[in-house]
């Protein structure tokens, strides 16, 4: 690409002398030699893998039979597949809880940073953000002893009234004890995405707010909101990829879970189930290229629903 | 001046390149006995004999280990413990669909073997000397590790069933005799309930082992397979034995008369330790897993007893096994002869065998030990003194007749754990857990390839 430029640039203005677009050239291979390790790392582990998953879902194999050509058959398996629909449905339903619930959090704990100064800013803003600098499978391990009948201080705070707590990873509340994990997990790194745009904000445009007698709250959801919109619309694009490959809280959370957390759980869990402990890798291919393509599907809805806003990749 | 720029670039390409192919290298070499296999978590004693590569978890491995490593000079082992159980089978599994990575040796239990039989993963041992140790073993022992005439590993611990339960709990709330039959059990369970006790026992979804071994003692046979007829299964998940265990059960949990979690948590150990359980229907292998976790020490010391499994029919017994293990030579061995004398002679020797029945890690099948006064008149600290070899493990092991495994069984234990955790939550019956389960599992051996009898 870095090559087109001076080629077009060439041929709309009077001949060019040769030796300058050999340099341009020269230019261009350097250019190519810069991006050379990311672009050899990049292929040997994301493009070369992708391959060979592809190549995978186009094969079956089973153990009384051996490895035969299945073409798209377990594609048209996958989506009639109940475990991969469960997963899929729980993802989706998880997806409408969890990201508005971290978007408001997050937002709501960058405005009022963005108000307040001081050392209680700069230390509220580091505690917030705390919980994202913890590995996540630290995070769910902690919470899987938080959450412990026999050692969690939920219990142990119950009791003391005489009560019992419920156990938030039963299968009535699986779904809310994740919910938590993930919300504690993530809403710090949204927030400091958020916090960063607004203070990319020019002081000057609150200012003429001020004067047209906006009110703090008025400034806060009626100029600062608007104008991280990208920002916004960023982090839902991230939180939905996110969640729909839901993965290593529950798979970590899993042992102690008393089974609710099943092995098609969710879609990521289901075909990491079937890779390594049923040993079908193509099956558990095409089980990871048809999420994919939901993922892809769900992202290109999300963008299409908000094109007019126009502030995202554009 | 540019061309040296353009070298200086790409030198640490190069040598990125240089060395991922020196990291492949290593890797590929790893899982043979070609190259010495490396950070072994044991000692090696005969630096120059060759290295055979061993997967195991047994609690006392270190001790076994040195014990092999010390009376041997032309063979070492390394060993490193590759997870408990299914961990350590999915890494196998991973390793066999890669065609590399495997260890020489591992150790697997009698109900995974026949599911790495069928894809060639392990080497028969008949032709490297399996037949020297067969006087070792009962012909039921044998039996789960062959198939025909071939030998697929060798044999090491089994895990015959009893009733553990806990003496204080039932002086405390009368119950003279621990139960004979299931019917007692259950009105014990509910004996105890009503006077304000805790659960008698657990219906916990991760052990489906257990499940699947009280599912055989009431006269079910889930699978007929054999490896000469590799196509054909029989699958009967819906017999009406199978359905009476899983409704037992079901109900137990439903009245609240046992618990419904997992086992091997920590939230559980903490209730066996605490007295959360009156009983535990378990293996002889399990008081020394349960020692290691901190049970029967301090104020629960000499506070657990043991008694037979308790029966459908008190007249015709049957006696049923869980876990037990067995050492396995994997087809990935570059040495088949050094990896087989491994496995047939680890934890094979005396001091070895002493140290896992003494600790209670392992409940010997060597007939050796078995037939031993040593052994059988061994007063047990954990059980309080009881001689529960002669009593209650060496009757319960002679008494048992094998059993026949699917060569899906990690499958298969998924699917039934699925099932009980659906039953513990209300949202099944034991019939209908085991009528789906028939169908799901008939359909995965379908889509395996299998004709299904």
């Amino acid at each position: 690409m870095a090559v087109e430029t001076p080629v077009t640039a060439g041929t709309s203005s009077p001949p060019v002398p040769r030796p300058e677009r050999r340099g341009a050239r020269r230019r261009g291979a350097a250019g190519w030699l810069f991006i050379l390790p990311f672009l050899l790392v990049f292929a040997a582990f994301l493009v070369a893998p992708l391959v060979y998953a592809g190549y995978l879902s186009l094969w079956t194999k089973g153990l009384a039979t051996g490895t035969t050509f299945a073409g798209i058959d377990n594609y048209t398996r996958a989506f009639s597949d109940p475990s991969f629909r469960k997963g899929l449905w729980f993802v989706l339903r998880f997806s409408l809880v969890v990201i508005p619930l971290q978007i408001i959090v997050a937002l709501v704990a960058a405005l009022l940073l963005d108000e307040i100064t001081g050392r209680l800013a700069r230390f509220s803003r580091l505690t917030i953000f705390l919980p994202y600098a913890i590995p996540a499978v630290l995070g769910a391990l902690m919470w899987g002893f938080l959450y412990s009948p026999s050692f969690g201080p939920i219990e142990q705070i119950a009791s003391f009234f005489d009560v019992r707590a419920p156990f938030l990873l039963s299968q009535g509340n699986v779904y809310y004890g994740l919910l938590n994990v993930v919300t504690w997990q993530w809403s710090g790194y949204y927030m400091i995405i958020i916090y960063a745009a607004l203070k990319g904000i020019d002081s000057s445009i609150y200012e003429a707010a001020r004067i047209d007698g906006a009110s703090a709250r008025q400034i806060a959801v009626r100029v600062k909101v608007p104008m991280v919109g990208s920002a916004l619309a960023l982090i839902l694009v991230f939180s939905l990829i996110g969640t729909l490959q839901f993965f290593s809280e529950p798979q970590i959370l899993r042992p102690i879970a008393n089974g609710s957390i099943t092995p098609d759980f969710t879609p990521n869990i289901y075909a990491y189930e079937l890779a390594f402990n049923y040993a079908q890798f193509n099956y558990a291919s095409a089980i990871s290229f048809a999420l994919g393509f939901v993922v892809f599907v769900a992202v290109a809805i999300f963008m299409f629903v908000t094109r007019k806003r126009g502030s995202l990749f554009t | 001046m540019r061309f040296r720029t353009t070298l200086s670039l790409m030198a640490p390409v190069v040598l990125a390149l240089g060395l991922a192919a020196c990291g492949g290298g290593d890797d590929s070499s790893g899982g043979g006995t070609a190259a010495k296999p490396t950070n072994c978590t044991n000692k090696i004693v005969h630096e120059d004999a060759k290295r055979v590569l061993v997967w195991a978890w047994y609690p006392n491995m270190a001790k076994v280990v040195d014990n092999f490593n010390n009376q041997h000079t032309d063979v070492q082992v390394c060993w490193t413990n590759a997870g408990q159980g299914q961990p350590e089978y999915a890494k196998f599994q991973t390793a066999i669909s890669a065609k590399k990575g495997a260890p020489d040796v591992i150790m697997l239990e009698a109900d995974q073997l026949v599911g790495f039989e069928i894809q060639d993963a392990l080497v028969d041992l008949a032709p490297y000397g399996a037949s020297s140790v067969r006087q070792n073993f009962s012909d039921g022992a044998w039996k789960d590790v062959s198939q025909g005439d071939k030998v697929f590993a060798a044999p090491v611990d089994g895990g015959p069933m009893a009733l553990i339960y806990r003496t204080d709990v039932f002086a405390k709330y009368g119950i003279k005799t621990p139960p004979k039959t299931w019917d007692e059990y259950a009105a014990d369970a509910k004996k105890v309930k009503d006077a304000g006790g805790p659960v008698f026992g657990d219906f916990g979804s991760n052990v489906p082992a257990v499940t699947t071994a009280l599912m055989i003692q009431k006269g079910a046979q889930p699978f007929v397979y054999d490896l000469a007829d590799k196509k054909n299964i029989t699958i009967k998940l819906d017999d009406q034995n199978t359905k009476d265990v899983l409704d037992y059960w079901g109900n137990l949990s439903k009245q609240g008369l046992v618990g419904k979690e997992d086992q091997f948590t920590t939230d559980y150990i903490a209730g066996m330790v605490g007295g959360k359980y009156a009983t535990y229907v378990s293996a002889a292998w399990a008081p020394g897993y349960l020692t290691g976790a901190g049970v029967g020490n301090g104020k629960d010391k000499g506070k657990f007893a043991v008694a037979p499994l308790p029966q459908w029919d008190t007249n015709s017994p049957v006696s049923v096994n869980w876990g037990g293990s067995a050492f396995a030579v994997t087809s990935q061995t570059s040495d088949k002869a050094a990896a087989a004398k491994v496995a047939l002679g680890l934890y094979a020797d005396d001091a070895s065998l002493a140290d896992g029945w003494k600790t209670q890690t392992i409940f010997p099948l060597n007939q050796n030990v078995l037939k031993s006064d040593e052994f059988l008149n061994a007063k047990i600290e954990f059980f309080n003194g009881q001689t529960v070899n002669k009593d209650i493990y060496v009757p319960a092991e002679n008494a048992y007749k094998g059993a026949v495994y699917s060569p899906f069984t990690v499958y298969y234990y998924a699917q039934l754990q699925a099932q009980i955790s659906k039953i513990n939550q209300g949202q099944t019956t034991g019939s209908q857990a085991a009528t789906d389960l028939h169908n799901q599992i008939v359909q995965y051996a379908k889509t395996q390839g299998f004709t299904v009898q």
